[in-house]
């Protein structure tokens, strides 16, 4: 069966969500690690990001993959939300959904819009300035200029976190993300074909992972907020 | 007029099916493709006849009233299969259940044909493996047996509870590879109103399509019927609401003769009733009566305090209870044969001593057995002195392990706690030994029309043996008929395509839809239902468990009445153009009154006891079997054959000698 | 007790329908769902009206023919049960119950209550089965010994009765429960095995053929489910899939 062939069928469709929310979930504690030494040290944050900003592998090849793996997770969830909408064409008068399955699960839509909204804000913030400093400028030195002072990644990350708005959208997003994950994580590995004898401690790890990953980001948003 | 040839080969028992098979003619593969077979039902013995004759190159179209074979009323089979495999040597044998069947049939059933059902059961295992049944099986990777049915020896096999679902299921998947394959057209939704018969030869059906209301003309070689037995009859009964006599009848009222319409078997351990608004009965495995102690109150007046709620039957003393089947049966006491526990349960409730509102149930206790496990296992455990309530702890336990999924479907439907207080049962009818009249090769009096499983009455004589439908249906479809129908068809490789568009095909066609069109046009006030009711109330009482003479004269007549009553007054809503679920109905209970009238006449006419037909009048007088069923091989060792001849008042028996060649002839005792 | 029920009228396939509300005064407690429809049904008839379609056969939990939606649940409240093993004692005196059809796109409503559930019979033609002639001329049912494990969850897979409900629960009308407990069945047994990757590749594009929606895991499928069909054949199909489509050609 032929690869265009193999996304045709439900199964494929679902393995690929998985297999794409694998890799998010990867990036998200890489991202997530790294954060979290900003907490500790500026110069070590520093560093790391600007290894992470400048190096070729990174930049050129795991990026773009990156940017294809969100790209293809919300098209594709999109895509299957559609065609899941059009598989009951008239709609029960009276439908008990939480009587047999969680609210998370039902509503990976909704939770996943606003993540990707909040990714709309977080490129804004973040990414659209690296890209226009480094491809557009040519300035690869990792030095941001705002107010015609140039700062480097820690204090621009810092900066961001001062107004008190921008702070509660961001607790808010991560809320959405940890019930995105609440279903998704563990969901990912039913789709692959994972249930057995390790599923119930797995289970228990997906919902650690769930909550302690956008805690962390939550903490580290806030630290910066009362730090600085 | 046709006459009773039951065609059976000649020979020693045991080489007749042998023999038989090698003489017998065949069709060649090339013919096969341009010869169709119509079955009707698809249960255990319509599916595997339709997937092994698909298989053989016949072109198959299959009917079913449901919207899938898979809900063949087969499915709820609980308890297993036999086979004469004797995986546990435990010296079962070919000979040894044959041998356990015609005595469990009460020496009612054609030796040949049942010698054949035990030599083809090992097959039907190999076969159900096969297709990927999940069958019970020992840690050892092996096939487990369980002991069945008070034989002595362990050969069935099962699948938890759920045998018959399981079976049905592979039978359904071999049709659906021949439906995939194109073999098979299946016709879901269907039902089969009429036969069609060509030069004296059955040649097709009339079959509504029950979505549309289509009257359709089917034309075939040859028709299999496996339509299911006729136990709704009795409007309540273990069946599914839809199983019905129609195709039967129907082929019956074209010449098919009706063999002994009046062997019904009444399971002993039903739940019982518990409304006028009851639409069905739900059986409780037979096992249960190897813990279970049955009882109903010696006094009326505790009778009425329990009914009233005014007394708990557990606080009821011992010696105010009535442990019926102990008193009168001290040798087997509790586990006498099904039909003997029924007739006891229905005397006791016909004196009274029923113990719920309807008047029509008896206890079925669990607290001796509950006490006498818990004392063991404190034993076996080393617990000195345990308490009453640990006692009672642990032996509900191990009745827990033993019968827990059954406990917990009672306290489903009654919302009682079988462990607490004890049960209720009542018998119900779950199985008819009845049906078309057919020849050693399962073709009925009508030339190419043939029937399987529990629509043809061959293998059980007056009783049937636990685990032993299963066997006939698919016996009779993997194994019998599709070497036998070769032999009918041979003659009709060079027919060729039978039309639809003929005078036969149309005038069956007219009588159908004359008769919707009757109901229709009928400006009744009462649904099909009370008229079934009715029909059902008459046949329980007075056909049921016990019959006597004056009771099934009254019962012809009153069911005579009901039909009058039924044609002047019953009132089918809608249309005939559309899914009428109370037109179909109006068209079985049609069949079914003109059934239970026959089945009256045959109980009238059998005055001997047999079996699950027991006459009041034939009974033993003195000695240690005093008030037990007497049978008569003098006069009665024959199949009675029902012709009709246009009304079942007029219906002409022919009988057909039942000769023992292999078994002797022995009364069952049980004191 | 007394129940107002407000149940979903369709004439036909192509009629809008729509819920209509009718008052039953004599209700039982010990009635089963489908007695109480029965008691519904001739009071209809005895007012000159068309009584309700709906499906049911064997009114023991087995055959799978019952299929109601009821207060918005496949089966009703109760939980093992199919509508026929419902008891009307799990409703109070009083309440409103909304009866309606199985929905989705797969299963078109024929009348009333009564939904077309053949897109299930075509999955299993295209291959719900082993390919084994039914000669009985096969292999001693003991030639091959099967581990009891291996036989129980096949057994458990098994015991789907088709009935829909878990079509009927699922948010995106997904089919997968039903598909998976099928082929778990069959990839469970050496029997099977030998078909196992065509089976899942061709029962699974009929699936999808059919219009049912994608599973997204939600497990509502498995808690509805009358029989217990346990996710972990979801899962199990899936890895079978992947298997199939990474070897074959």
């Amino acid at each position: 069966m032929s690869k265009s062939g193999l996304l045709k069928s439900s199964i494929a469709r679902k393995v690929s969500m998985a297999l794409s929310a694998f890799f998010l979930m990867f990036f998200l504690l890489q991202h997530l690690t790294i954060n979290m030494t900003s907490v500790f040290s500026a110069g070590v944050f520093n560093e790391i990001s600007h290894f992470m900003g400048t190096n070729f592998v990174i930049q050129y090849l795991l990026q773009p993959v990156l940017i294809f793996g969100v790209v293809f997770h919300f098209t594709m969830g999109f895509v299957l939300e559609l065609k899941n909408w059009r598989s009951r064409d008239v709609r029960y008068v009276k439908y008990k959904g939480g009587a047999s399955s969680s609210w998370v699960s039902r509503n990976m839509l909704w939770t996943g819009l606003v993540i990707l909204a909040f990714m709309g804000l977080h490129f804004y913030d973040f990414w659209i300035p690296e890209l226009k400093i480094k491809f557009i400028e040519g300035d690869w030195t990792g030095a941001l200029t705002e107010g015609g002072e140039p700062i480097r990644y820690f204090d621009h990350l810092t900066h961001k976190f001062v107004n008190p708005i921008r702070i509660a959208i961001y607790c808010v997003s991560f809320v959405l993300l940890s019930l995105h994950l609440l279903h998704g994580f563990n969901s990912a590995f039913q789709s692959v074909g994972a249930n057995n004898k390790y599923t119930k401690g797995l289970q228990k790890f997906g919902i650690a992972y769930a909550i302690l990953v956008p805690l962390g980001f939550v903490f580290i948003a806030l630290f910066h907020h009362f730090n600085h | 007029m046709a006459t009773l040839d039951a065609k059976i080969p000649e020979g020693p028992i045991k080489d007749k099916w042998t023999n038989h098979k090698n003489k017998i003619n065949l069709v060649n593969p090339a013919n096969k493709r341009s010869i169709d077979i119509i079955v009707v039902g698809t249960g255990l013995a319509g599916g595997s006849a339709a997937a092994s004759l698909a298989e053989m190159g016949y072109s198959v179209k299959a009917f079913c009233f449901q919207d899938s074979p898979r809900r063949a009323h087969s499915i709820a089979a609980q308890g297993g299969i036999n086979a004469a495999k004797n995986y546990q040597n435990d010296g079962d044998s070919i000979f040894r259940l044959f041998y356990d069947t015609v005595k469990g049939g009460d020496y009612r059933s054609r030796e040949a044909n049942v010698y054949r059902l035990a030599e083809v059961s090992g097959n039907i295992i190999d076969q159900c493996v096969a297709q990927g049944v999940p069958f019970a099986r020992e840690y050892g990777g092996l096939l487990d047996n369980r002991s069945f049915g008070g034989v002595l020896v362990s050969r069935t096999f099962y699948a938890k509870g759920q045998t018959g679902q399981q079976l049905l299921l592979g039978a359904y998947s071999a049709m659906n590879r021949q439906i995939g394959k194109g073999k098979i057209k299946m016709y879901n939704r269907h039902e089969m109103l009429e036969l069609v018969k060509v030069d004296g030869k059955a040649r097709g059906i009339i079959a509504r399509n029950l979505v549309t209301g289509e009257i359709e003309r089917h034309s075939a070689h040859a028709v299999v019927i496996a339509s299911g037995g006729y136990g709704n009859v009795f409007f309540l009964s273990t069946n599914a609401m839809g199983s019905n006599v129609t195709a039967a009848w129907r082929v019956h009222k074209q010449g098919a003769y009706f063999a002994n319409p009046c062997y019904t078997q009444i399971h002993p351990t039903c739940i019982p009733r518990s409304g006028d608004y009851q639409s069905k009965l739900t059986l409780m495995s037979e096992s249960l009566r190897n813990d279970g102690r049955i009882w109903v109150p010696k006094n009326m007046d505790d009778v009425m305090a329990i009914r009233d709620g005014k007394l708990k039957p557990t606080d009821l003393p011992a010696e105010r209870r009535d442990y019926y089947l102990e008193r009168r049966y001290p040798a087997f006491g509790n586990l006498v044969p099904r039909d003997v526990a029924s007739r006891a349960a229905k005397e006791r409730c016909d004196a009274g001593y029923g113990v719920n509102k309807t008047g029509e149930a008896v206890y079925l206790d669990f607290a001796t057995a509950i006490n006498r496990y818990g004392s063991e296992t404190a034993m076996i455990s080393g617990e000195n002195n345990p308490s009453d309530a640990r006692i009672k702890e642990l032996g509900e336990a191990v009745i827990e392990s033993k019968y827990g999924n059954l406990f917990q479907m009672y306290e489903k439907i009654v919302d009682e706690n079988p462990y607490k207080t004890p049960m209720m049962i009542y018998p119900a009818v779950h199985y008819t030994m009845g049906g078309i009249w057919v020849d050693y090769n399962l073709m009925t009096t009508i030339p190419g029309c043939y029937a399987a499983g529990e629509a043809n009455f061959s293998d059980h004589g007056a009783n049937r043996l636990g685990a032993s439908a299963l066997m006939q249906g698919l016996a009779d479809g993997y194994f019998v008929l599709p070497y036998t129908i070769g032999d009918y068809l041979s003659n009709d490789i060079r027919t060729g395509a039978i039309s639809t568009e003929t005078a036969e095909f149309a005038e069956a066609e007219t009588a159908v839809t004359t008769r919707i069109a009757g109901f229709m046009n009928n400006k009744g006030t009462k649904s099909v239902d009370h008229f079934h009711k009715l029909l059902g109330k008459v046949m329980w009482e007075k056909v049921g468990m016990a019959r006597n003479e004056k009771g099934l004269k009254e019962a012809i007549e009153e069911i005579r009445k009901i039909r009058t009553e039924f044609h002047k007054h019953v009132l089918i809503p809608g249309s005939s153009d559309e899914m009428n679920p109370e037109l179909e109905k109006a068209l079985r209970v049609e069949d079914f009154i003109e059934l239970g009238e026959l089945f009256a006449k045959d109980a009238l006419e059998r005055t001997e006891s047999c079996g699950g037909h027991f006459r009041e009048e034939s009974v033993e007088i003195g000695g240690p079997q005093d008030g037990e069923a007497k049978r008569d091989d003098e006069n009665f060792a024959y199949v009675a054959a029902w012709e009709w001849t246009g009304d079942p008042s007029n219906s002409q028996v022919h009988k057909e000698k039942l000769v023992f060649n292999d078994i002797e002839l022995k009364q069952r005792s049980y004191k | 007790m007394k129940v107002t029920l407000k149940v979903w009228r369709q004439k036909s396939a192509s009629d809008k329908g729509k819920i209509e509300t009718y008052k039953l005064d004599k209700v039982e407690e010990h009635m089963s769902f489908l007695e109480m429809m029965d008691v519904l049904n001739e009071q209809l008839i005895t007012e000159g009206k068309i009584p309700v379609a709906f499906d049911h056969d064997c009114r023991e939990g087995i055959c799978g023919t019952c299929s109601m939606h009821i207060n918005g649940e496949p089966h009703g409240p109760d939980r093992g049960v199919t509508t026929c093993q419902l008891h009307m004692r799990m409703f109070n005196d009083g309440d409103t119950i909304y009866i309606e059809p199985f929905r989705a796109k797969g299963f078109p409503v024929i009348k009333d209550l009564v939904v077309d559930r053949s897109a299930f019979e075509r999955i299993q033609h295209a291959g719900g089965f082993v390919s084994v002639p039914t000669s009985g001329n096969t292999q001693d049912a003991n030639a091959i010994p099967i581990p009891k494990a291996d036989a129980d969850k096949a057994f458990d897979a098994a015991s789907c009765i088709g009935c829909g409900a878990c079509v009927a629960s699922c948010k995106n009308a997904s089919a997968m429960l039903f598909v998976a407990a099928k082929v778990s069945q069959f990839s469970l047994l050496p029997q099977g095995k030998v078909e196992a990757k065509k089976r899942v590749l061709s029962m699974v594009e009929q699936m999808d053929k059919e219009g049912f929606g994608n599973c997204s895991n939600t497990g509502a499928c498995e808690v509805e489910c009358p029989k217990g069909i346990s996710l972990e054949n979801i899962a199990r199909m899936n890895r079978e899939y992947l298997k199939a489509s990474a070897s074959s050609e």
